[in-house]
C-alpha cells in the first residue's frame, strides 16, 4: 500500500498467567491496541520502558507471538501478507523477508555450532543458496561486513565477547538478504565505538539493500541519531509517536519528558538531574484505568487522577501523536 | 589500610585449537571497601574475563600466569581450590551480576526458587526468611508484582526484568565485593537511575565495593569514583573518573569519547574508532593499540616500547607509550 512496508492495525498480545493449578487464570496485556504504519526504507524507533511491550510487538509484526486481537500487514512489492491469516507457504516465504536481530546474543546462539553455520543456517534451512561453495561466500561477505575475521568463522560462540556475539546474530540475520529487520537491542552490548560503527552499517546496508529496520532500544542518543520516526511505549500502550527529531526537541507526554531528562550525563559532577519517577510501577496484569501512567506521572492533571479519560493517540503536529489524556 | 580486593599483574589465557589466546595481559587493579571501580573498553577487550577470573569461573582451557595474584580480604583467591573456599567467592564474599540474564537462570526453575536456593547456600537463615529476603529484594530493584514474578520462569520476563531479577539475586546475599558486568543495559533509562541509586544505597549500607562494567560512559560517569580503560586485553589508562571523562590521555579512550553519539548535536556523524581490531591470536607487540592509533609514531609503530603505566596526575595512570607517542604525534 503505497510506501508503507507494515500496517499494525488495533493489535493486542495478551500471555496467560497462573498462579497455580488452582488459581484463576489472569491475562499479562502485554501489547494493548497498537496502531502503526512503518514506511518503506524507515528506520523506525520503539523506546520505552523495560517490559512495556517493546520485544513482543517486534516478535507479533514478525509472525512469531501469537496476536490476540487486530492484525499486522506486510505490503510486500506484489502483494499483502496478512500475518493473521497466512498458510504455511506464505509463512515460509515471509520468514525470507522479515529477520530478528535478537536481543540476548548469548541466549540466540546454539553452542554446538560453529559461527560460519550459526551465520550459514538461515541460507540452508530456507534453501536459499544451492551450493556449499555459494554458502560460504555469503557467509564471508556478510561475516566481512559486519567486522568478523575469517579465523572467528570457525570457532563456537562460547570463545566470544558479547560485542562478538551481537556482530553475529547480526550478520545471521542479515545473511538472507531479508527487506525488514527488527533489531531488538542490538547495539547495546557493544562499546561506544564498535556501536557507531555497527549503526553506521546498519544504516549503510540500509540504502545499498533497501532494508526497513524496527529499531528497539533503551540508547535514546542513539535512536535520535539513526531514525527517521520514533514511538514511545509504556505499559502496553504508545503514549506517543512522531519524527524523531520532533518528538526529542519538543516531547509533549510526562513519561517522554521523564526519559529524557534520565539519559545519564558523561559529566560526573551532573549526577541525579532526571525527574526522578516515584510511585508503584503498574502491573502488566492490572493495568489501571485511564492514563496507564498516572501511578509514577510527577504532575497529573486533575482529570487524569481520576482516570476516566481513556487513552488514544491523537495528533498535535503533522505527524506528532500524543495520549489524548496528556493532551486535555 | 589494606585494599578489599587487589589484583596483581594478572594475565590470562584460553589455549584454543588455534593455539594460545592472551585474552587479559598484565592487569593491576584495586577495589576499596565502598568504593566503585568502573571498568570501560572494547568489546572483547577482556573485561567479563578479567571478573570472572575474580571468581574464577572462566572455563577449563584457562590459564593464570604463576606470579598473578587475586587478593580478596588478604586472601589470594587463585590459590583456592577446596569446595569451602570456592563457596567464598561464589556467592558468599562475591556475586557477579552475569552480562548474560538468560545464562544464569536456570530454565526450568522459577526465579524465586533459585533465588531462594542460592541464600540457602550462603545464609543461615530458613526458607521463609530467604522468600521475604528475595521478594523485598525484587519489590527494591522496581519489579511490580514482585510476589507473582518470584513465581514466572526467566523467559516469562521481559529482558530488563529478567536483568533486575538478577541484580536482586545478587544483591540479595549482601556480599562484600559485587562485580556488575553491563548490569543496566538492558534497562530503559528511568529504571537505570532507579537500579543505579539502589546499588550507591545498598553500598553506602554495606559498604560494599563494586567493579562495574559498562561501556556506556554515561553510567560511568554517574557511578565509577575511579575508572580503568581496557583494549585488547591491557589496562591502557586509570584515574579517577572526572579525570578520565574529562582529562583523557590516551589515544583509544579519547576515540571512545569522540565516538559516543550525542543527542545535542544529531547532524554530527557517528565516528567509530577506524581500523579493526587485531585478532587475540595475534596481539600487535609493544602498544597493543598501534594499528589503529592516528599518533603512532615509528618506535610505538615497531613495539620497541613495551607497555607501562605511569603517573601523569596523582592517581592517573597512563600507558607510557601512549604519552610517548601522543606528544610525538
Ligand atoms: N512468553 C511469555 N509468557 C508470559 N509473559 C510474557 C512472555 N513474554 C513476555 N511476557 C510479558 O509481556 C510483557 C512485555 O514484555 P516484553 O518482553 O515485550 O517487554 P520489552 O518492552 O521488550 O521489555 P525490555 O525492554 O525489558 O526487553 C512483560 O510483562 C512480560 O513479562
Ligand atoms: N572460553 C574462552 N575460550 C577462548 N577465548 C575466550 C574465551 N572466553 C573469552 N575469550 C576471548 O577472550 C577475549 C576477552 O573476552 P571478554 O568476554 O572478557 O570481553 P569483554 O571485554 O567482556 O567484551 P564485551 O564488551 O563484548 O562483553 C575475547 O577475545 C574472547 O574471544
Ligand atoms: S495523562 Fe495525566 S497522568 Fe497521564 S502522563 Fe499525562 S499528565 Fe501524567
Ligand atoms: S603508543 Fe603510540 S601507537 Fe600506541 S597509543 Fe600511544 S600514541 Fe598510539
Ligand atoms: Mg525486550
Ligand atoms: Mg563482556
Amino acid at each position: 500500500m503505497g510506501d508503507n512496508l507494515i500496517s499494525v492495525n488495533n493489535v493486542s498480545v495478551n500471555f496467560d498467567y497462573q498462579e497455580n493449578f488452582i488459581s484463576k487464570k489472569q491475562k499479562i496485556h502485554a501489547v494493548n491496541n497498537i496502531n502503526i504504519k512503518i514506511k518503506k526504507g524507515s528506520f523506525f524507533g520503539l523506546v520505552g520502558e523495560s517490559g512495556s511491550g517493546k520485544t513482543t510487538l517486534g516478535r507479533a509484526i514478525l509472525g512469531a507471538n501469537k496476536i490476540s486481537s487486530g492484525n499486522v500487514i506486510f505490503h510486500d512489492d506484489e502483494r499483502d501478507y496478512d500475518l493473521t491469516n497466512m498458510n504455511k507457504q506464505d509463512l515460509k516465504e515471509y520468514r525470507k523477508k522479515a529477520q530478528l536481530i535478537f536481543q540476548d546474543p548469548y541466549a540466540a546462539l546454539s553452542p554446538r555450532m560453529t559461527v560460519r553455520d550459526i551465520i550459514a543456517e538461515p541460507l540452508e534451512v530456507m534453501k536459499i543458496t544451492n551450493s556449499r561453495q555459494e554458502t560460504d561466500e555469503r557467509v564471508r561477505d556478510i561475516a566481512a561486513k559486519c567486522r568478523l575475521n575469517i579465523e572467528h568463522l570457525r570457532r563456537f560462540p562460547h570463545a566470544f565477547s558479547g560485542g562478538q556475539r551481537q556482530r553475529i546474530s547480526i550478520a545471521r540475520a542479515l545473511v538472507s538478504n531479508p527487506k525488514f529487520i527488527v533489531a531488538d537491542e542490538s547495539v547495546a552490548a557493544l562499546d561506544v565505538s564498535i556501536q557507531a560503527d555497527i549503526l553506521n552499517l546498519l544504516k549503510h546496508l540500509q540504502s545499498e539493500l533497501n532494508l526497513t529496520y524496527l529499531f528497539i532500544s533503551h540508547d535514546l542518543s542513539v535512536v535520535a541519531h539513526v531514525c527517521d520516526v520514533v514511538a514511545v511505549m509504556y505499559l502496553g500502550h504508545i503514549v506517543e509517536m512522531g519524527p524523531s527529531r520532533e518528538l526529542f526537541k519538543n516531547p509533549k507526554h510526562s513519561y517522554t519528558k521523564a526519559l529524557l531528562s534520565s539519559i545519564p550525563s558523561i559529566d560526573p559532577e551532573k549526577r541525579s538531574e532526571a525527574i526522578e519517577l516515584k510511585g508503584e510501577i503498574p502491573s502488566a496484569l492490572n493495568p489501571p484505568p485511564g492514563c496507564v501512567f498516572r501511578t509514577r506521572c510527577p504532575n497529573p492533571g486533575i482529570d487524569c487522577k481520576g482516570g476516566e479519560i481513556t487513552m488514544g493517540l491523537t495528533e498535535v503536529e503533522p505527524g506528532h501523536w500524543v495520549d489524548q489524556c496528556c493532551v486535555l | 589500610m589494606s585494599h578489599l580486593l587487589e589484583v596483581k599483574n594478572l594475565d590470562v589465557k584460553f589455549d584454543t585449537d588455534e593455539g594460545r589466546i592472551t585474552a587479559v595481559e598484565n592487569i593491576s587493579l584495586s577495589v576499596d571497601q565502598g568504593e566503585v571501580l568502573g571498568i570501560v573498553g572494547e568489546s572483547g577487550s577482556g573485561k567479563s574475563v578479567t571478573a570472572k577470573s575474580i571468581m574464577k569461573l572462566n572455563p577449563g582451557n584457562t590459564s593464570y600466569n604463576e606470579d598473578a595474584e587475586i587478593i580478596l580480604d588478604n586472601e589470594n583467591v587463585l590459590q583456592f581450590t577446596s569446595k569451602q573456599d570456592l563457596k567464598k567467592i561464589r556467592g558468599g564474599k562475591v556475586s557477579m551480576i552475569f552480562q548474560e540474564p538468560m545464562a544464569s537462570f536456570a530454565p526450568a526453575i522459577k526465579i524465586g526458587a533459585q533465588m531462594v536456593e542460592q541464600l540457602l547456600i550462603h545464609k543461615n537463615i530458613n526458607k521463609d526468611e530467604a522468600k521475604s529476603i528475595s521478594i523485598n529484594m525484587l519489590k527494591r530493584v522496581g519489579i511490580a508484582d514482585a510476589e507473582k514474578r518470584f513465581n514466572q520462569y526467566a523467559f516469562e520476563l521481559s529482558g530488563g526484568m529478567r536483568q533486575r531479577a538478577m541484580i536482586a539475586m545478587a544483591l540479595s546475599t549482601m556480599p562484600k565485593l559485587l562485580l556488575a558486568d553491563e548490569p543496566t543495559t538492558a534497562l530503559d533509562v528511568t529504571i537505570q537511575a532507579q537500579v543505579i541509586n539502589l546499588i550507591k544505597d545498598i553500598i553506602k549500607e554495606y559498604q560494599m565495593g563494586v567493579i562495574f562494567i559498562t561501556h556506556d560512559l554515561g553510567v560511568i560517569a554517574q557511578v565509577a569514583d575511579h575508572v580503568a580503560v581496557m583494549y585488547l586485553g591491557s589496562v591502557v589508562e586509570k584515574g579517577p573518573v572526572n579525570e578520565i571523562l574529562k582529562n583523557p590521555k590516551h589515544p583509544y579512550t579519547k576515540g571512545l569519547l569522540q565516538a559516543l553519539p550525542d543527542i545535542n548535536n544529531l547532524d554530527a556523524p557517528l565516528s567509530p574508532i577506524p581500523g579493526n581490531i587485531p585478532s587475540p591470536l595475534d596481539r600487535p607487540t609493544g602498544c597493543v593499540f598501534r594499528t589503529r592509533c592516528p599518533h603512532h609514531n615509528p618506535e610505538g609503530k615497531d613495539g620497541k616500547i613495551e607497555m607501562k603505566l605511569i603517573e601523569v596526575e596523582p592517581g592517573h595512570w597512563v600507558d607510557q607509550c601512549g604519552i610517548q607517542c601522543g606528544q610525538n604525534g
